[in-house]
This record gives C-alpha cells, sequence and structure tokens, in this order.
C-alpha cells in the first residue's frame, strides 16, 4: 500500500498555507502529525494533488489557556498534552482520555487538532470535544472573513466529515476548562487498548444534569443530557437505542447498545475517584 | 518554502544511525520504504502499512514513530535509528541480548520495531512497571510469542541498566 503522486509543499508561515489553500481547495490535503492521513494516502482512500506538510510553521504549535478556554494549536502533539504538566488540573478528562488515543508511538506524532478534524467516530478527542462543549478555530484567506469558531456540536457532521471548507485550515481547538463542582468520568471498550474504540463513553457529571456522550456507534460522537434525577438505566437504555448501532465485522449492534448499558451504568455510578 | 513536484526524485540527506546519509525520493514515498530500499537498511520491516501492527517503528530524533505513516522527504535533515543501530559494535546490544535469553521472538518480524519502542520507554522509563512495559507494548503486533518473553526482557533489561545484579538461571 503505497500513496498515490502528489506535490509536496512544506510552507513555513500560516499565511502561505492559506494561500496554498485558497489555490487548490479540495484538491489539497493537509498533513500534520501523519497518523490518519497517511494511513488514508497509503489506502488510497484519498488522493490528492497536493499535501501541504504543515509541520514547518513554528506559531502553531502551543498549548496555552485564555479566557477559560485550554487552547490547542494545529502542531500539538499528542504525547505533548499528554505530558503537560497542567492536564489534571485543567482538563482531568482529557487526562482520562489521551492514555486511550493511539499507542505511545503514533502518540508521538499524532496531533489532537489532527484527530478532530480527521473526524473519525470511534476517535477519542472528538469525543472529548463533544462532551465538553469546546470549539474549534478555522482559518481561510478572506480579506474580511478569515476566520470562524465553530461549536463542536456544529463541527461533527459524519463519518469523517465536518463543517471545514476545503480552502480553511484548522488552526486551533478550544477546551473548555474544568469546573471545581463537576466530575469528569471516561471509559471505552476496544479490540485491544489503544485501537479504535467499539463502544466509548465520557461523561461530565454536574450537580444538576450529566453530560454524556458516546463513541464509536454513530456516525459522530452523540451527546447527551440527562437531568440527575431520572433513572439512570431507562435513560442509558433510550440513548443506546437513539445511537442507531450498526453491526460489523467488529461487533453486533446489540452488543454495542449492551455496553452503552453496562458502560454507562458503570461510569454514572460509580463513587468519585 | 519547500515544493516537491509529483513523480520527481529528488534528494533527501538524513542521519541514520549516526552516520549521514543521502538518496533520491519521490514526494510519495515513505520512509520505511526509503531506508529500506534506497539506503538498504533493509532491519526494518513492514507489516500492516498503515500504523496498526508496529513492525516498522523507528525512532525519529528519539522518538519512536511508525516509519509507514512518514514520507521520506519529511525525514530531511532528521535523525533516524533503526534496529542496525541497537547493537554494540559486533555484538547484541543489551535490550536485543535480553530477548534472546528470554526467548523473546520466533520469527523475529516483528522485532525490529518492538526494540526500538523498547529503546526510547526505557529511556523515558527506567522503572518501568510490568503494567508499563504491556501498556508501550500494545503499539505492537507478535503473533508468535504471546509477548511473555518480551515483557520479562524488558523488565531485565530495565533492572540491570539501575545496577541490580543480573539474574542467573535461564535454561
Ligand atoms: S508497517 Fe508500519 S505499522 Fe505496520
Ligand atoms: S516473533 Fe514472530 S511476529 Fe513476533
Amino acid at each position: 500500500m503505497k500513496p498515490a503522486a502528489f506535490d509536496y509543499a512544506r510552507p513555513e508561515s500560516r499565511g502561505e498555507v492559506l494561500k496554498l489553500l485558497a489555490d487548490t481547495g479540495s484538491d489539497a490535503r493537509v498533513l500534520a502529525g501523519g497518523q490518519s492521513l497517511m494511513a488514508v494516502l497509503n489506502m488510497r482512500l484519498a488522493e490528492p494533488a497536493l499535501v501541504i506538510d504543515i509541520g514547518g510553521v513554528a506559531d502553531l504549535g502551543y498549548i496555552e489557556i485564555r479566557d477559560d478556554r485550554l487552547c490547542i494549536g494545529a502542531n500539538t502533539r499528542q504525547a505533548e498534552l499528554l505530558a503537560w504538566p497542567e492536564l489534571a488540573e485543567h482538563a482531568p478528562l482529557l487526562a482520562r482520555v489521551m492514555p486511550w488515543v493511539g499507542h505511545f508511538q503514533t502518540r508521538n506524532r499524532g496531533t489532537v487538532c489532527g484527530s478532530i478534524t480527521h473526524a473519525d467516530p470511534s476517535a477519542e478527542l472528538p469525543l472529548s470535544l463533544a462532551v465538553l462543549g469546546g470549539e474549534v478555530v478555522l482559518e481561510r484567506r478572506h480579506w474580511r472573513r478569515g476566520r470562524r469558531v465553530v461549536p463542536a456540536a456544529e463541527f461533527f457532521q459524519g463519518l469523517l466529515t465536518t463543517a471545514r471548507e476545503p480552502d480553511e485550515l484548522l488552526t486551533e481547538v478550544r477546551f473548555p476548562l474544568a469546573r471545581a463542582d463537576h466530575d469528569y468520568r471516561f471509559t471505552e471498550v476496544a479490540m485491544r487498548h489503544g485501537d479504535f474504540a467499539l463502544v466509548a463513553l465520557a461523561a461530565v457529571i454536574g450537580p444538576d444534569e450529566i453530560v454524556l456522550g458516546a463513541g464509536g456507534v454513530a456516525d459522530r460522537p452523540v451527546v447527551r443530557r440527562i437531568p440527575r434525577d431520572r433513572d439512570f438505566d431507562t435513560e442509558l437504555n433510550i440513548f443506546a437505542w437513539s445511537l442507531g448501532a450498526e453491526s460489523d465485522a467488529h461487533a453486533s449492534a446489540a452488543y454495542r447498545r449492551q455496553l452503552v448499558r453496562e458502560l454507562g451504568h458503570k461510569l454514572l455510578t460509580q463513587a468519585t475517584p | 518554502m519547500t515544493r516537491i513536484a509529483a513523480n520527481t526524485p529528488c534528494r533527501v540527506r538524513l542521519i541514520l544511525n549516526g552516520k549521514e546519509r543521502v538518496g533520491q525520493a519521490e514526494s510519495r514515498m515513505l520512509l520505511s520504504d526509503f531506508i529500506r530500499h534506497e539506503l538498504g537498511a533493509t532491519g526494518t520491516h513492514l507489516g500492516c502499512e498503515h500504523g496498526v501492527c508496529g513492525a516498522c517503528t523507528v525512532r525519529v530524533d528519539g522518538v519512536a514513530s511508525r516509519a509507514c505513516l512518514m514520507l521520506a522527504v519529511q525525514a530531511e535533515g532528521r535523525r533516524i535509528d533503526t534496529v542496525e543501530g541497537l547493537c554494540d559494535g559486533d555484538a547484541l546490544g543489551d535490550l536485543q541480548a535480553a530477548f534472546k535469553r528470554h526467548h523473546a521472538l520466533q520469527c523475529g518480524f516483528c522485532t525490529a520495531g518492538i526494540l526500538n519502542s523498547c529503546a526510547e520507554f526505557l529511556d523515558k522509563t527506567p522503572e518501568p512497571s510490568e503494567l508499563d512495559v504491556r501498556d508501550m507494548l500494545s503499539g505492537h503486533l507478535c503473533r508468535c510469542t504471546g509477548y511473555t518473553g518480551i515483557v520479562a526482557a524488558v523488565l531485565e533489561v530495565a533492572a540491570q541498566r539501575r545496577g541490580a545484579p543480573p539474574e542467573t538461571s535461564h535454561v
């Protein structure tokens, strides 16, 4: 499995990237860590005319806190986020999730933004963004409307499909910071630790309400709000059926629904760690 | 800005196991194919070519990475370490010797990649638990060994490097 031929560009500034995207549009693909895109190219699921390697753009790699958001630039690797000393304090959900994202060998190169813009429905980072109600920043070359901020709920539109336009670059992802009276939990079942999830569940447990998200079942991460005074098992059963699970080579639809019920029960009823 | 047109070989220069090497690569050539076919270092193996099996794992600037998920042109100017660099002159390095002692390989197809992961892992995690080792190994598929020997070998090398006396009773 080898990629089809493509032109390769390694721009050194954000402006150069946006110009290339403006000129090439849907014939171009952006390469950052390559842990999603290179597999897609190798399998020839995409045959772009131009691959734009943004690895040389220095100002796209950062982890910053700005206005109660944890902001992560497009070149920041998953391993850097996992090693960030303040992760557990500011983003306890991500601290739980990151060890499940791929393997250490792929986290070494894979980027946080890359996983989110790839939008695999069973990937953990898109699920985390959806459950936390985060947002992404998309930039394009335009004299006036060059930049927009899109909430996760609008960004993920289906299997490997997002609201990003072909001439836009996802420059930053923003996760809301942890709130002291909230509890953050995550669990998943996969064929092998680090593989894509059969079912992944993330929960934000607030004083009045639980925000529960599921990955790996529908064509995108799905979020449901559950008031705390409801019967969890009934709610989980409704949630499991609402996801439209399908059977594939790895698991039947019934097994996936059962995982949502069982993992959900454990996640919502276990004592706070 | 670097630009390379499709189907046009260009020169790639990198440091392979401490020696500067130069070869020709088209933009679409994978780092794994460049190392094997252009530079002749065939110790790096290819299983799946989409990032799942870990056989092709090398170290890029010291960091374990899939060579099948990287373009040769992205390795320009970088330090690439492969299994060939792990030996100690003509003798096996400590990690390789431990693999041999513990029967941590049978066909050996997966081994080069695993050794490279272990090399970075032990640098960063000098006192690993068995769970840490198994977590690190989850990025590799080995169809022969059942992993038990691999775990034992890695734990032994970690202990040796910390100065613990070697265990003697390997049959
Ligand atoms: S050949 Fe690269 S991971 Fe399998
Ligand atoms: S030794 Fe044969 S695959 Fe690992």
